[in-house]
């Protein structure tokens, strides 16, 4: 099947099998490896993508689905050589060790301070509870969070 | 301690931030399953549904017909080269494919070979395999009961499913002491198996290059010169030699252990490239990665312990049963088939102890693996952890008075233990005495009992952990015979900057930071000058790798001391390029001064520059050092944890309120990186503690064989960790450091349990084994008479 989507801006076409997942469209066909794969289940996150604005597992969505979508990865939070403050925070607030389930958490973390600009701790621990760290204990992820909201709004 | 060195050269103590994160926040990290070669060739593999059971036939006609499947690799094909069995690290045998029987429920019973993953996949479940199921043998107690199944037919005269016993202490001191105490406690303990489940899996592409005859292997490793080796041991009759091996140990995510083994799918996917020519991929899912790579754990323990009337503690005695699965894979040095499980006299000062160990064989995936710990060592800790709470119970004294009682004194450091093992340094008094004060001890024991008698449930709980890490001095730590040592190779260029490299493998730990830090410590040579490399046994010195908290006592130690070679070396030139002789020389980290006139100086950049310009006459040209470090003893980093939950009485949930950890690991190279790894060990203390258990039914069926019901904590029920630090250096260490990733994981699970009996000690229960699930501890109401 054809389908046509663009990811972080850029156009793409590809033809696909049907069952073909998502989260192989874009590591394996478009070659966006920062998208991790992290268990079978829907429950890591650690695949987590953006489609239309949505955080998204990408291993539990085909590919087919994603057509006329908007996608954004990890690759496309940087505009112009220039990091989100996300990532700037995580990296400050040490909110990342072995760096698997980082795209994941950044993506949902992104998609989840433009609803939530101002959370609570406890506002930003539900959001990241379909995110598993085996690293970090997630105190240092919570903190980076809270660090690039009070810096998005221009606090920090 | 206050840094010696300027933040630009961040040196210890700095929170310099990671050098591998800028890689890792772009997503442009390169892990094994983003390697993608021109030509590549994927693997599945088929799975046995028993637990045992005869292999009947093998059909892969089917199979064979799907579009894309090129192969279909069974036992018998591995078996034309002596491949479908392979050593495990204890000097146990394992399959690779089997010929004759499957031995646990996921057991791989053939591989497909296709040209894309979803072929290989379509493959795998279109091979047919018949089976005849045979008797199943999951409980390890019954599994060593006369008349049991024999388990291990392959081995000839094998008449029954034991695999060794070991002990170790004085039996006969230990005998006495109970003989003569006042008062004695005894308990049951099932630690049970875990996974350590990595958020990435395992896996590996092969790629044998048959035109220059060379295997490179990229691989999910935290061993890569082990592996090397050990693929060159076991595959020489086929003709691959160590020089024609490359292991390539890309970015980790996450280790914790379980990529210390090595597992069937490794070794047919390099069989499978050694005979097509063609790179092979395989990597496993979540389920296989569950269900069939190394356990963690599963050790039935029976402990007691022996004090006097006034609590002093004197004498402990242990019996085990390890649970090894089908075969003994544990990753344990060659000489402790326990590990280091007789480190469980812990931080007590006692008299006489016993330890012994048996091991059965089982219908269950073979293992014994660390889970984020230094061998058994948080069995260890867990049990003393938990007898001494049991013994402080019983005689109606405080847990934190009874510890402070029996701990080794600070003045009795170096400590021989009960054990035998020499502690190196250590202020158990100082760390719990924190850990009170933080916490605000004398006040929560004020709270409990206004709650208690209002019928409310809260616990206190504190572990006092001592562990022991950084293996090992090699006249007793060798693994396959490969001693322990670790290694660190570094060379500074003509224009001041520097490249290291060295024999272990970071998978989150954060070693591009940490060993930079410690050779700008000793060169001062600015931390971000300094490129540090590891995982590629091309070009890294041979090391044994990271496990068991052994990179910073072992490799770290290996940095300091090529860093110091290079300085002897640096002396000497800047002694010529000053024209006095070296003794006039005084070194503050960056450069050397002339004693008594110090505008006279030559910076380390300036001594590299004319290393390759200006040397003296007579010595060798360059600025390099190699240390392979063979440490003098281990390191013994210890803590105390104190934790507070509340039982909710309806439902049996345990809230973890508050956690207090007070860890000393020795001198600190980056308390950032030190603190997350004591937040992360933490939360692997937690899972098993509260959620994670792989349980077997009596047909040895997997329980737990997904994210589905292994339950990882997610931030929810994460506490929000408080973290502090005392500071007692090693002795024996360069730089006084001892290790730190692993003491939470060894620490938390016991402080957990504590609090968790604390708080229904007055309702009559001593134990709980973990996982506390709230099933557990309703059931332990309604038994105690809580109804409500």
């Amino acid at each position: 099947m054809r389908v046509q989507l663009s990811v972080n801006g850029e156009k793409h076409e590809a033809d696909v099998e049907p069952r073909l997942l998502l989260v192989h469209l874009l590591r394996e066909n478009l070659r966006l490896t920062g998208t991790h794969i992290g268990c079978d289940t829907s429950h890591c996150g650690a695949c987590t993508v953006l489609m239309d604005g949505r955080p998204v597992k990408s291993c539990t969505v085909f590919a087919v689905q994603a057509n006329g979508r908007q996608l954004m990865t990890v690759e496309g939070l940087e505009q112009d050589d220039k990091l989100h403050p996300l990532q700037e925070s995580f990296m400050s607030q040490h909110g990342l060790q072995c760096g698997y389930c980082t795209p994941g958490m950044l993506m949902t973390g992104y998609a989840f301070l433009q609803k939530n600009p101002k959370p609570t701790e406890d506002d930003i621990r539900a959001a990241i509870s379909g995110n598993l760290c085996r690293c970090t204990g997630y105190v240092n992820i919570v903190k980076a969070v809270q660090h690039a909201a009070a810096t998005l709004a221009g606090g920090a | 301690m206050e840094p010696r060195t300027s933040p630009e050269v961040g040196g210890m103590g700095h929170s310099l931030k990671r050098k591998e994160d800028p890689r890792f926040i772009r997503g442009k990290g390169t892990y094994v399953d983003d390697v993608q070669l021109p030509g590549m060739l994927y693997l599945d593999i088929v799975r046995s549904p028993y637990a045992h059971a005869k292999i009947v036939k093998i059909d892969s006609s089917k199979a064979l017909a799907v579009p894309g499947v090129l192969a279909v690799i069974t036992g018998q094909d591995l078996a034309r080269y002596n491949l479908h069995w392979m050593p495990t690290l204890m000097s146990d045998t394992q399959m690779v494919l089997p010929v004759e029987k499957v031995m646990y429920q996921a057991q791989e019973v053939a591989a497909v070979l296709a040209t894309s993953r979803y072929a290989a996949a379509d493959g795998a479940a279109a091979v047919q395999v018949e089976y005849d199921p045979l008797p199943v043998v999951v409980d390890p107690h019954k599994a060593l009961e006369p008349g049991a199944p024999v388990l291990r037919t392959d081995k000839k005269d094998k008449k029954d499913n034991h695999i060794w016993h070991w002990e170790w202490g004085d039996r006969a001191a230990t005998e006495r002491e109970f003989a003569g105490a006042d008062v004695k406690v005894k308990q049951d303990i099932y630690i049970p198996r875990i996974h350590v489940a990595s958020i990435e899996t395992c896996g590996c592409i092969a790629h044998f290059d048959k035109v220059n005859d060379k295997l490179t292997v990229w691989m999910t490793t935290q061993a890569p010169h082990a592996i090397r080796t050990v693929f060159a041991l076991v595959a020489g009759h086929v003709g691959l030699a160590e020089h024609k091996i490359r292991i390539i140990s890309p970015d980790i995510g996450g280790g914790f252990g379980g990529k210390v083994p090595v597992y069937p799918g490794y070794v047919i996917a390099v069989a499978a490239s050694v005979l097509t020519g063609k790179p092979v991929k395989w990597i496993e899912d979540r389920m296989e990665n569950l269900q069939a790579d190394s356990f963690a754990r599963d050790y039935h323990i029976t402990a007691e312990l022996a004090a006097k009337r006034d609590g002093t503690l004197t004498a402990l005695r242990i019996k085990t049963l390890a649970d090894h699965g089908y075969a003994d894979a544990a990753a344990n040095p060659s000489k402790f088939p326990a590990g280091l499980f007789h480190v469980c006299t812990g931080s007590y000062d006692l008299k006489a102890a016993h330890v012994e160990v048996d091991g059965a064989y089982t219908n269950k995936p073979p293992g014994g693996i660390a889970y984020r710990c230094s061998f058994r060592v948080t069995e260890a800790v867990h049990t003393i952890e938990r007898m001494a709470d049991l013994m402080a119970h019983e005689l109606g004294m405080d847990p934190a008075e009874f510890r402070m009682k029996n701990f080794v004194k600070p003045e009795q450091f170096p400590y021989k233990s009960a054990l035998g093992w020499e502690y190196d340094s250590g202020n158990y008094h100082g760390a719990l005495r924190k850990a009170m004060d933080t916490i605000g001890y004398a006040e929560l024991r004020r709270e409990q009992a206004d709650k208690r008698a209002r019928g409310q449930l809260m616990g206190i709980g504190i572990s006092s952990f001592t562990e022991i890490v950084g293996a090992g001095p090699s006249k007793h730590f060798d693994i396959l015979g490969l001693k322990m040592f670790d290694s660190c190779e570094m060379r500074i260029h003509p224009t001041g900057k520097a490249i290291a490299r060295f024999g272990t493998k970071s998978q989150g730990q954060g070693h591009e930071t940490t060993y930079a830090q410690i050779l700008a410590e000793e060169l001062g040579i600015p931390a971000k000058d300094i490129q540090v490399e590891e995982g590629d046994t091309d070009t890294a010195p041979y090391g044994l790798g990271t496990y068991a908290s052994r990179s910073t006592p072992v490799a770290g130690a290996a940095a300091a001391v090529a860093a110091r070679k290079i300085r002897d070396k640096a002396r000497k030139i800047a002694a010529h390029l000053l024209e006095v002789a070296e003794e006039d020389l005084e070194w503050e980290p960056g450069k050397f001064s002339v004693k008594g006139a110090p505008g006279k100086s030559k910076t380390i950049q300036d001594i590299a520059f004319a290393a390759y310009t200006n040397h003296p006459q007579g010595m060798e040209a360059g600025l390099e050092a190699v240390s392979y470090y063979d440490p003098p003893n281990l390191t013994y980093p210890f803590g105390s944890y104190i934790c507070v939950v509340d039982i909710d009485t309806g439902t049996g949930e345990v809230k973890v309120r508050r956690f207090v950890a007070i860890d000393d690991c020795g001198n600190i190279i980056n308390p950032m990186i030190v603190q997350g790894q004591v937040h992360g060990g933490l939360t692997m203390g937690l899972a098993p503690a509260l959620y994670e258990e792989i349980s077997y039914d009596e047909n040895g069926n997997v329980q737990g064989g997904s994210f589905i019901d292994y339950l990882l904590p997610t931030a929810v029920e994460t506490p929000k960790w408080e973290t502090g630090h005392t500071v007692t250096p090693s002795p024996h260490h360069p730089l006084g450091a001892k290790g730190v990733g692993e003491s939470a994981t060894v620490g938390a699970p016991a402080a957990i349990a504590n609090a968790v009996v604390d708080a229904m000690w007055h309702l009559g229960v001593r134990h709980v084994d973990i996982p506390i699930t709230p099933a557990k501890v309703w059931k332990l109401l309604r038994q105690h008479g809580v109804t409500d």
